[in-house]
C-alpha cells in the first residue's frame, strides 16, 4: 500500500526538516537537529563528517533504517518516515543496495548464495533470481569464484561480493558506508572506481566517509556536524572548499 | 520468502554447525526414545498378560460355589438343565472337579493333578488328543475308570512305551489309559501337560465327594458373554439365594479390569517420559536463544537487506521445529532397537506401535515450535542497526 506521496519527484531522496532526539535522563542528544537535503536521480554524493557528527544516523534515515523523530523522508516516491518495519525492510530491499565497511557477507553461505539473498526476499522465482545473480556476479567479476565462501576470499574480493548482492535487484540506489575502511589503499581504489563506474551506468551513489580525500572522489560533497548539514557543494559553491 | 525458501535457510544453518544441532537434539533424541520404549513395554508385557487370560478362551466363564453352607448345592443334572434352556446364549456347561492323585505305574511314582470333567472339556479348553481318544458319554454313562495323560506324565511314568491300555494307579484305583492330551506347554512338570482327566463320575473315588463345585461356563458366542454371565447369575442366585454362595468370573471381565489398569500404567509411564521430552525443549530453547544472540549481526545484515520480521521468524521457527522433528526421527529409531532389545530380554512383543511412533513424532515437532517460539520472536524483533553493530 503506498502512502499518498508530497514528494517532488523530481528526486530520489527528499529529507525535509528532520529531527532526531535522544532523551538520556535529562539530557537530550539532537543527533539530526533539522536536517534538509535533496539528492535528484544518478547523482554521485559523499556525506562527510567526523565521528558523532550524526553522519551514521543521517544514513540510517537515508537507508530506511530508522525513523525521525519528526520531519519527512521521501525516497523515490514513497513517504518513508512513519513506516512500519516490514514496510521499511520492503523499501530496502527494493530501492538501496547496501555497501559496509565490513562487507557483511554471511560466513555460512557462498558467495552466489549471498548475492542471490536480496532476490530472495523481494519473492523472485528461482529461475529468474540464478539469472541476476550471474549478472551481478559478473559485473564485478567474481562469477567463477560464485561457489566460494567468503572466508576464502580476499578483502577486496569480499567487498566486489558485497557490491555484487548491492546489484542483485537492481535498486536505483547504492548506499556505501566507509566501503574502503577496511582496504588497502591499491584495492581501495579499485572499489571506488567500481563505484564511479556504476555511476556512470545509471546508479544514485551515497557514499558515506569520515575522509576527505575520498569524498572527493564523489560529484557533489555534503558536510554534517552536529547533526546540522554546514556545507553543500552544490548549493554553496564547489567542493573544493571542504577541507579537513 | 516463502515457505520452501525458509525450509532451505534453516537447513543450510544446521548444516553448518552439525555438532551443537546434534547436542541440541540429544534431548529430544533421549526423550522421544524414553516415551516409545516405556509406553512400548508397558502395552507389551501387558500384552502376553492378557494372550494368558484369552488363552483361557474369550467365552469362557469360570463358575465356583464356596460350599459355606452345606445344605445348599447344585446339581450336575441341574446345571445342565440350566444349559439346555439357554443353549442360545451357553453351549457347554462342563464340571471341573479337582484334586491330586498319587500316580504310579511299574515302578514310577509321581504326584499328580487330576482333573474329574466330562466330554465337552476338550472344547472349553481348546486341547485335542494327539493318541488314543478322550473320555466319552459311555465312559460317564458306565462310570469306567478311564484316563487321559497329558504329556509330561508319559515322559514320567511310561518313557517311551506307549501309553495306551496300559493300566496306572490313582490313589490306589486301577485306571486304565485310553488317550493322551497335546503338548501345550514343552511338558514342563508345572505345566498344563502335567494333568490327568478321568470321567467326572469316577471322581468320586480320587475326590471323595460327589458334589462338583466347580463349573467352566462356555458361551455360545464371545459376544453372548455378558449376557451368559447374567444368566449364570440369576440362575445361581435362585438356587442359592445368596450370593456368596458362588462365584461367576467371566474372562472378558477380567480382560477388562486388565485393560483399565494397563490404561493407567501407559498413560503414567508416558507422563514420566514425556517430562523428559519437555525437558528436551527446554535445551532446544536455550540453544536457540544462545544460536539467536551469537547470530545478530547476521539477523541485522538479512533485515537490512530486505528480510521482514516474519521471514526471520519462520526461519528460526523452522530451524527449531527441524532440529526437533530430526530428534524425534533418530528417536524413534533408537527406542526399535531398544524395545527389540528389551522385547527379547523380557520376552515379550515391546515393538512399538504405529500409533506410538506417530505419536511420538508429531510431539517432538509441537514442542520444537512451542520452544523455538521464544527464541525466533527476539530474533524477529531486533532492531536492525544495532544487530549491524553487534559482534
Amino acid at each position: 500500500m503506498e502512502k499518498e506521496t508530497q514528494s517532488n519527484s523530481e528526486y530520489i531522496v527528499e529529507i525535509r526538516d528532520m529531527y532526531k532526539i535522544y532523551k538520556m535522563g535529562d539530557n537530550e542528544v539532537r543527533a539530526l537537529n533539522g536536517v534538509n537535503l535533496k539528492i535528484r536521480p544518478h547523482e554521485f554524493v559523499a556525506i562527510i563528517g567526523p565521528s558523532g557528527s550524526g553522519k551514521s544516523t543521517l544514513m540510517n534515515m537515508i537507508g530506511c533504517l530508522d525513523t525521525p523523530t519528526s520531519g519527512e523522508y521521501y525516497i523515490d516516491g514513497h513517504e518513508a518516515s512513519t513506516l512500519k518495519e516490514d514496510e521499511q525492510a520492503a523499501i530496502r530491499n527494493k530501492e538501496i543496495g547496501f555497501i559496509f565497511q565490513q562487507y557483511n557477507l554471511l560466513q555460512k553461505l557462498s558467495v552466489e548464495e549471498n548475492v542471490e539473498l536480496p532476490l530472495i526476499y523481494a519473492g523472485v522465482p528461482a529461475a529468474k533470481r540464478k539469472e541476476m545473480t550471474k549478472i551481478a556476479l559478473e559485473r564485478v567479476g567474481l562469477y567463477d569464484r560464485r561457489h566460494h565462501k567468503p572466508t576464502e576470499l580476499s578483502g577486496g574480493q569480499q567487498q566486489r561480493a558485497s557490491i555484487a548482492r548491492a546489484l542483485a535487484a537492481r535498486p536505483p540506489i547504492i548506499l556505501a558506508d566507509e566501503p574502503t575502511g577496511a582496504l588497502d589503499s591499491k584495492t581501495g581504489t579499485e572499489v571506488l572506481s567500481m563505484l564511479k563506474e556504476l555511476h556512470q551506468e545509471g546508479k544514485t551513489v551515497i557514499l558515506i566517509t569520515h575522509d576527505n580525500r575520498i569524498a572527493h572522489e564523489a560529484e557533489r560533497i555534503v558536510r554534517i556536524m552536529d547533526g546540522e548539514i554546514v556545507f553543500d557543494s552544490l548549493v554553496d559553491g564547489d567542493k573544493s572548499q571542504v577541507n579537513v | 520468502m516463502n515457505l520452501k525458501q525458509a525450509f532451505k535457510m534453516a537447513i543450510k544453518s544446521i548444516m553448518a554447525s552439525k555438532m551443537r544441532t546434534f547436542l541440541t537434539m540429544l534431548g529430544i533424541i533421549i526423550g522421544v526414545c524414553a516415551v516409545i520404549v516405556l509406553v512400548s513395554v508397558v502395552q507389551g508385557s501387558t500384552g502376553s498378560i492378557s494372550d494368558s487370560i484369552e488363552s483361557l478362551g474369550a467365552n469362557s466363564i469360570s463358575v465356583s460355589f464356596t460350599g459355606r453352607n452345606s445344605t445348599k448345592y447344585v446339581t450336575y443334572e441341574e446345571m445342565q438343565e440350566f444349559q439346555s434352556e439357554n443353549a442360545e446364549y451357553i453351549s457347554y456347561v462342563v464340571p471341573m472337579m479337582s484334586g491330586m492323585g498319587r500316580v504310579k505305574y511299574d515302578s514310577s511314582n509321581i504326584t499328580v493333578s487330576v482333573t474329574g470333567t466330562n466330554e465337552d472339556y476338550l472344547s472349553v479348553k481348546n486341547r485335542e488328543v494327539t493318541s488314543g481318544r478322550f473320555i466319552n458319554g459311555i465312559d460317564i454313562e458306565k462310570r469306567r475308570k478311564v484316563a487321559v495323560i497329558g504329556s509330561y506324565n508319559v515322559q514320567e511314568l511310561f518313557g517311551f512305551e506307549d501309553p495306551i491300555n496300559k493300566q496306572i494307579k490313582i490313589n490306589n484305583e486301577i485306571f486304565t489309559v485310553v488317550g493322551v492330551l497335546n503338548e501345550i506347554s514343552d511338558s514342563e512338570e508345572m505345566s498344563e501337560d502335567n494333568v490327568i482327566i478321568i470321567p467326572y463320575t469316577s471322581g468320586r473315588l480320587i475326590f471323595r465327594t460327589n458334589r462338583i463345585r466347580s463349573y467352566t461356563v462356555w458361551a455360545s458366542t464371545a459376544e453372548n458373554v455378558e449376557t451368559a454371565t447374567d444368566m449364570v447369575n440369576n440362575f445361581l442366585y435362585s438356587k442359592f439365594k445368596d450370593e456368596d454362595e458362588y462365584n461367576v468370573v467371566s474372562v472378558a471381565s477380567m480382560m477388562d479390569a486388565l485393560d483399565e489398569i494397563t490404561g493407567m500404567m501407559a498413560l503414567l509411564t508416558a507422563g514420566i517420559a514425556g517430562i523428559s521430552l519437555v525437558v528436551g525443549g527446554i535445551g532446544i530453547m536455550n540453544i536457540m536463544l544462545v544460536s539467536v544472540t551469537e547470530r545478530t549481526r547476521e539477523i541485522g545484515i538479512r533485515k537490512a537487506i530486505g528480510a521482514k520480521r516474519s521471514s526471520i521468524l519462520s526461519q528460526f521457527l523452522i530451524e527449531s521445529a527441524l532440529v526437533s522433528c530430526m530428534g524425534g526421527v533418530v528417536g524413534i529409531i533408537l527406542s526399535i532397537i531398544g524395545t527389540s532389545i528389551l522385547g527379547n530380554a523380557m520376552s515379550i512383543n515391546a515393538f512399538p506401535s504405529v500409533f506410538v511412533m506417530l505419536g511420538a513424532f508429531a510431539f517432538s515437532a509441537v514442542i520444537g515450535i512451542f520452544f523455538g517460539w521464544a527464541p525466533a520472536n527476539k530474533a524477529a524483533k531486533l532492531n536492525p542497526i544495532d544487530a549491524l553493530h553487534a559482534e
